[in-house]
């Protein structure tokens, strides 16, 4: 089946097998590979996207059911060679470890601050419950969010 | 993991969706927001060959005031019920329910309508909806029927809707945005609830528990003895009566009874104030 999907403002299009993930088919199909495969089981955040400017779990929705959508990876973020705020934030605060929950959380840490623009604490952690970070980094992540926050 | 190969129909209306299950028999899965479906296709626990995409409907998204009770479409978002200042005001305890319902990213994908038919007991909204005596309204091929939430809910993923049945509206009653509490313990914050209580005071107080059965169950016994006048912590040690509580990694049924106490307890207690 053909779809057709705005990744990072670039319209794409390409025949899929109704089962694709849209993870796959960023990774696989528009060569996205930002967006990582964690847990593949909706738990660990690693694949969390913009769909339509909120966050979703890639790994747990068809590609098919994007058809239309616009999506944004974390390629898609910095509108030019300046970092996005949130991106910068986690550099200021030092919010990675490995790395490889970072696009995940920070992609979830965008869609929060689009619900939230001015959150405690609380709601950052609240928040980024369905992230998962196996480095345990939480406390320099919720700082990051908290200032890109603070910033806006 | 990729789930089993299958034919993909895109529905446009309910009808269409009716009209597809009644072509491919029970064969075919209704997929709305697929947070409950998708998993258990990616671990080939469920191998539908036809998916029936239903999430491109808007007609069936929406939350609207209907006299004595709140209408809300099937494919409502959580999402969309957490931040309804409608039900907060109207039937607060929905919305507070909602607002514990697995993380941001999944109520951003999830429907009300989709974890009602999914009937998982230990998900979150079928036992609010079953505290608060919810109406379901059903489409088959015959037309249009409604079930109590007493009846809808039958048995583990088990449930009255028919193969050839789609759900398409959940009626709450009006009980106002105070008076409840919904009480859930887990291991980890975005987890399935390990055990939950959802408590709602509308004249008299119901009770029902997440997690302690095959299906979403009421607290009969809490309820009865808060109807004779026992007190918070007299009624809360009857909150595993008669129930059969599943055993898994996370708790025995023993624990999960001492939970179901504690819990209820809790929810009694914020539910008066």
């Amino acid at each position: 089946m053909e779809v057709a999907i705005t990744v990072n403002g670039q319209a794409e299009r390409h025949d899929v097998e109704p089962r694709t993930l849209l993870v796959h088919y960023l990774r696989e199909e528009c060569h996205r590979t930002g967006t990582k495969v964690g847990c593949d089981t909706s738990s660990c955040g690693a694949c969390t996207v913009l769909l339509d400017g909120e966050s979703v779990k890639s790994c747990t929705m068809l590609a098919v059911q994007a058809d239309g959508a616009t999506v944004t990876t974390i390629e898609g973020l910095a509108p030019g060679d300046e970092l996005h705020p949130v991106q910068q934030a986690f550099q200021d605060h030092h919010a990675l470890q490995c790395g490889f929950c970072t696009a995940g959380m920070v992609m979830a840490a965008v869609s929060l601050l689009e619900e939230i623009p001015e959150p405690t604490e609380r709601d950052v952690r609240l928040g980024l419950e369905g992230n998962l970070c196996r480095c345990t980094g939480y406390h320099n992540i919720v700082a990051a969010v908290l200032a890109a926050g603070a910033k806006r | 993991m990729i789930p089993a190969p299958f034919d993909y129909v895109r529905a446009g209306s309910a009808d269409e969706v009716v009209g597809a299950l009644a072509e491919h028999g029970d064969e075919a899965k209704i997929l709305a927001g697929g947070m409950s479906l998708l998993p258990l296709m990616k671990l080939r626990l469920a191998t539908p060959s036809v998916l029936v995409d239903a999430a491109r409907i808007p007609e069936l998204s929406y939350l609207r005031d209907d006299g004595d009770h709140v209408a809300i479409g099937a494919l409502t978002r959580h999402r969309d019920l957490e931040t309804s200042d409608l039900l907060g005001a109207e039937c607060g305890v929905l919305r507070a329910v909602a607002a514990q319902v697995g993380d941001n990213q999944v109520r951003h994908r999830g429907t009300l309508g989709g974890s009602v038919a999914h009937g998982d007991p230990a998900s979150d909204l079928p036992a609010a909806l079953l505290a608060l005596d919810a109406t379901f309204v059903v489409q088959g091929p015959g037309g249009e029927r409604t079930v109590s939430a007493a009846d809808f809910f039958l048995g583990f993923l088990e449930t009255a809707l028919a193969p050839d049945e789609l759900l398409t509206e959940v009626r709450v009653p009006k009980t106002g945005s105070s008076g409840f509490s919904y009480q859930k313990f887990n291991r980890r914050a975005q987890d399935w609830a390990t055990v939950g209580a959802v408590a709602v005071r509308n004249g008299s107080t119901r009770v029902a528990l997440v997690n302690m059965g095959s299906t979403p169950v009421r607290a009969r016994g809490v309820e009865d003895a808060l109807a004779s006048g026992a007190s918070i912590a007299d009624a809360a040690a009857h909150a595993a009566d008669g129930t059969e509580p599943p055993s898994d990694l996370n708790a025995s049924p023993e624990f999960r009874g001492h939970l179901a106490r504690v819990l209820v307890g809790r929810a009694l207690t914020e539910a008066q104030a």
